[in-house]
């Protein structure tokens, strides 16, 4: 192993200009489906005949696909029907339209969390469906998304590696240009640094995560008290034995 | 849609499908093993393992499973093992899903209330007794439906074997695009096998999930 040989300045920036193509792709694709999925989860949420359906049907096929298959298909396949995209369009296109069903399911999910009661009640004191929602139902919707949402932002960045199979240079495809050379004594340091490259960014993301979810568990402040007795007895058990 | 790419090339669709359900089944079988170490290790009344168990975790589930393909098939060349495709796929599946089942294993065990350990205990079990017969038992039915969500994310996942050669129905499905030369029609017919694996799937996991939740 040449740990020397495989850490060069060129080699570093070469990673470097990776990690932002990959950081680009990712963000890009974060924003846009954020946006439809939020969209195509309430509006499978509201149950409105026929849309709610043929968005369903839609949302499981992507899901249920490989992301693998998806890039394929955005990037080989389209062009054969005329639609030809470049690598970066093709890469965002199909993690947006891949992260976007995986989003729309979150959303739903933490909206029919709420009980039905919530929106009886809100309808009941005089709110109408769409106040109801945004004052009632969203806020509390929201609060419980936020973990699974990182988590799959997360995934995401992960996962904008697998458009190395259509040559989008990002960090894996630079890393793999590094050492496809020919020299195998770099192989194992370049890929070690590519690991740390990627947990870093993920980790501290999901420390955020937590960190943000902790702030918002509004639902359990009640236990706090409980929970601290509890801290306050595991803290005094310990007796030494010279006592 | 051309249908003449599926009865044309069907037995080599039927190999890759085949052979996607068995890589499937083995990075199963040998994730929820690895898995359930881990998990023990984090759970363990002893400080080091935790630790050992929690970079685990951590670590690998927050790197690219393409990535871990990848540090098998070409980063061991380093120290002169030589892995085939599916080997180093499977093996790259196997480390990747364990890291998410044993925090689904984790989360399991930790939500049976604290009380029935220190019941067991105080009733005279060992701690292995207790977590055998009293809390294995109750976290069985709450990491059921996570388990099934991994299972179903292990078969799409195991697309990436395609990329080295591992014998999947990807790598099947360029086969047969080398033949046909329709991109198109001939990854159609391969999310449409994908589909059959994983639509009943996570139909049950949606069930089981519904289930748990009316018992709780």
């Amino acid at each position: 192993m040449d740990f020397i040989g495989a850490y060069t300045p060129g080699n570093l920036s070469y990673l470097l200009k990776g990690l932002l193509v990959t950081l680009e792709v990712a963000v890009i694709s974060i924003v846009l489906s954020f946006i439809i999925g939020s969209l195509l989860g309430v509006l499978r949420y509201a149950k409105i005949p026929l849309l709610s359906k043929v968005i369903a049907v839609l949302v499981e096929t992507i899901r249920n696909l490989p992301l693998l298959l998806i890039l394929f298909f955005t990037f080989f396949a389209l062009p054969e029907v005329g639609i030809k995209l470049e690598i970066v369009t093709a890469a965002i296109a199909g993690l947006t339209l891949f992260e976007s069903a995986m989003i729309a399911e979150i959303v739903r999910g933490g909206l029919v969390s709420i009980g039905k009661g919530q929106i009886e009640a809100g309808r009941s004191s005089g709110l109408s469906y769409t106040q109801t929602m945004w004052h009632i139902i969203l806020p509390q919707a929201l609060k419980r998304m936020i973990p699974p949402l990182v988590s799959q932002f997360i995934s995401l960045l992960k996962d904008t590696s697998l458009a190395v199979v259509i040559t989008l240079p990002e960090l894996l495809h630079n890393a793999r240009g590094i050492y496809n050379g020919g020299n195998y004594k770099i192989v194992f340091p370049i890929l070690l640094l590519t690991a740390i490259i990627y947990f870093l960014i993920n980790y501290s993301l999901s420390l955020l995560a937590r960190a943000l979810e902790k702030r918002l568990d509004t639902d359990r402040k009640q236990g706090t008290g409980l929970r601290k007795i509890r801290q306050n007895q595991k803290q005094s058990r310990p007796i030494p034995e010279s006592f | 849609m051309d249908f003449s790419i599926l009865t044309d090339n069907f037995d080599t669709y039927m190999t890759g499908f085949f052979n996607t359900i068995k890589i499937s089944l083995i990075g199963l079988v040998c994730s929820f093993i690895l898995g359930a170490i881990v998990a023990v290790f984090r759970i363990a009344p002893l400080r080091i393992l935790n630790f050992i168990g929690a970079c685990f975790v951590e670590f690998i589930r927050n790197i690219p499973l393409i990535l871990i393909a990848f540090f098998f098939y070409n980063g061991l060349v380093a120290f002169h093992i030589n892995l085939s495709g599916f080997v180093a796929g499977t093996m790259a599946l196997t480390i990747y899903t364990a890291s998410f089942i044993a925090e689904a294993i984790r989360a399991g065990i930790q939500s049976v209330d604290k009380g029935q350990m220190e019941a067991a205990r105080s009733s005279g079990l060992t701690y292995i007794q207790t977590m055998g017969y009293i809390i294995l038992p109750q976290a069985i039915k709450i990491v059921i439906p996570p388990l099934g969500n991994q299972f179903l994310n292990l078969v799409k996942n195991s697309s990436i074997l395609g990329v080295f050669a591992g014998l999947d129905l990807m790598y099947y499905a360029d086969s047969i695009h080398e033949k046909t030369f329709d991109t198109f029609n001939t990854y159609i017919f391969v999310g449409v096998f994908y589909l059959v694996l994983t639509i009943p799937l996570s139909l049950l996991v949606g069930y089981l999930e519904r289930r748990l939740a009316k018992t709780e």
